[in-house]
């Protein structure tokens, strides 16, 4: 029993991670209609931020709570405005293009940072300082759940439930509801539709920032082409939980966690990616728009 | 009375169509001018033109403030620039947020009357709080007078078809228009609704807003216009009170087609 439990908060804490960043892609893909594949680039240069700061910060010996949190803004700010620069300069002139020149474009972005990220950087893999450390609360539970595994529950708990406030209830939230629901009425009202989708990228490059940063610290290294798979991963959720939904996006991510989880636990860790794009497959195949995706309908 | 739209000379074309050909047009403050014409004469390219939905090949439109009397040239400015000049407009097909509710639909058309930005949300400053109530009270003000006050927290998209019309109105004037154009807002609606919308459009137009309706109802552009403009083919044909376009040859001969013989 207590290996069920451990391997059902360890997919809850890998679903959470993919749901940082997942939730990117699916609100560019509801604002926009446009798969952001340099996502993943902008949680790598979010992870790579963090380590820097992390390790500047470490030799002159501050705290680790002080650490983890300014690693944590410097990450966010520096990736929102590597998501920023992204979309003015890839996406932003295409936006009357047909629907295939934007995607190209994130292609090319995405494979430019990676080898942007190696020249600059290093093709090795880097050992990141783990910024979390073991709680002595946590003693009697730590053959289950670890210290890292319920700072990275309770910390994406707290950004998702300030990401649905945002969006509910703030101006620049109902602003980006308009956009997704009909951009040229929103326009229409007197909405800066361009400075919105902007704020869409910095929002879910943030978000990649933070998820960077905590993913990054618990496994404990970092390497310029760990955007890639994460982002498959966490594209892979959001189209599973139907993308364009926010809600979708989260649960998408969690199922895809526990299944990775579950898969690594009780039959081998080389299936792990084998059922996660399984799991896609017969999604696609049963329920197209994901599991809270809306059924498209063309406008004409 | 003095004008606060002039439209002069304006053409737009689509390949070899002219939508619209040498138009002028001056709209004054407080008037209601209702534009007619038949079906495909451009009356809803010219809408389009005037909010920045189109891009004109030549003409002038200018947009004058009667408050401040400040000119504002419109012509390739952005729509939610030119909303923010105080020109605010309805569409045909109606085209409401349907997934926000009515509430929330009014008070994205404050969008661009407040200033707060993502930073303020986030802070919750004095300023963005009491920003934040002002757009409350105001959308429910509006409310109030569209009578749709008893339905806020409904979803735009399940409202009745004369509600949604009127929600419409509701959010184009959130936006503090001193112009608003309305196209076709009568359309689909039962005679009890036109009457409704026949007062709620002169009560706008008595709380010092202008008013250019493109309309086919003919009875209500008879009653509630001061002033008639028809076009044909992109051009102006005729204008005038409705007692002198009802017995205009030019505008009958649009209508009806020639006599032969």
């Amino acid at each position: 029993m207590d290996y069920f439990i451990e391997l059902f908060l360890s997919g809850l804490t890998r679903g959470s991670i993919y749901a940082l960043i997942a939730l990117g892609y699916t609100m560019v893909y509801g604002i926009i209609g446009l798969i952001n594949f340099a996502h993943g680039e902008i949680y790598m240069i979010g992870a790579f931020t963090s380590f820097i700061v992390a390790t500047v910060l470490s030799i002159y010996g501050f705290p680790l709570l002080a650490i983890v949190i300014v690693a944590g803004v410097a990450a966010a700010i520096w990736s929102s405005a590597y998501g920023y620069t992204v979309e003015k300069i890839a996406y932003k002139p295409l936006r009357r293009a047909p629907r295939l020149a934007p995607l190209i474009s994130a292609i090319g972005m995405s494979i430019f940072l990676q080898n942007y990220v190696l020249l600059a950087q290093t093709s090795d893999f880097l050992p990141f300082p783990e910024l979390i450390p073991e709680f002595a609360f946590m003693e009697p539970v730590a053959h289950i759940i670890g210290s890292s595994d319920l700072v990275i529950l309770v910390a994406t708990t707290v950004v998702m439930l300030a990401l649905t406030l945002l969006i509910k209830f703030t101006k620049i939230g109902k602003a980006m509801r308009a956009t997704a629901q009909d951009k040229t009425m929103a326009l229409l009202v007197g909405i800066n539709v361009d400075r919105v989708i902007s704020a869409t990228f910095i929002i879910g490059s943030a978000l990649a920032a933070i998820g960077g940063l905590l993913i990054a610290s618990h496994i404990g290294q970092i390497n310029f082409a760990i955007g890639f798979l994460a982002g498959i991963k966490a594209f892979t959720a959001a189209v599973l939980g139907g993308i364009g939904s926010i809600p979708g996006a989260v649960l998408g991510s969690l199922i895809l966690g526990l299944t990775e989880s579950f898969a690594t636990g009780y039959v081998s860790s080389d299936y792990e990616d084998v059922f996660a794009f399984s799991l896609l497959v017969l999604i696609l195949i049963f329920k197209p728009s994901g599991l809270l995706g809306k059924a498209e309908t063309k406008k004409v | 009375m003095k004008p606060i739209l002039n439209v002069s000379d304006l053409s737009m074309d689509f390949g070899g169509i002219k939508a619209l050909d040498r138009l002028d047009l001056d709209v004054c403050a407080q008037e209601i001018v209702a534009l007619i014409g038949p079906n495909g004469a451009g009356k809803t390219t010219f809408f389009n033109c005037l909010t920045g939905i189109y891009l004109p090949n030549s003409g002038d439109i200018q947009l004058t403030c009667p408050q401040t009397g400040k000119k504002t040239r419109l012509n390739g400015l952005k729509p939610n620039k030119i909303t923010e000049k105080g020109m605010a407009r309805t569409f045909q097909n109606i085209r409401l947020f349907p997934q926000m509710s009515v509430l929330e639909n009014v008070m994205i058309g404050r969008h661009c009357r407040t200033h707060s930005l993502v930073l303020g949300a986030i802070l919750r400053n004095r300023r963005t709080r009491v920003e934040e109530q002002e757009t409350v009270d105001k959308s429910y003000a509006i409310l109030e007078k569209v009578g749709l006050a008893a339905q806020v927290d409904e979803f735009a998209g399940n409202l009745s078809y004369g509600a949604q019309r009127r929600l419409e109105i509701g959010r184009a004037l959130a936006t503090e228009p001193f112009l608003l154009l309305l196209d076709e807002p009568a359309a689909g609606m039962n005679p009890q609704e036109t009457t409704e919308l026949v007062a709620l459009i002169r009560r706008i137009r008595d709380e010092n807003q202008a008013i250019l309706l493109i309309e086919h109802d003919m009875k209500l552009v008879m009653t509630l216009s001061d002033r008639i403009i028809v076009m044909d083919y992109g051009q102006k044909i005729a204008q005038g009170t409705p007692a002198e376009i009802r017995g205009n040859p030019a505008v009958i001969k649009a209508y009806l087609g020639e006599e032969v013989g």
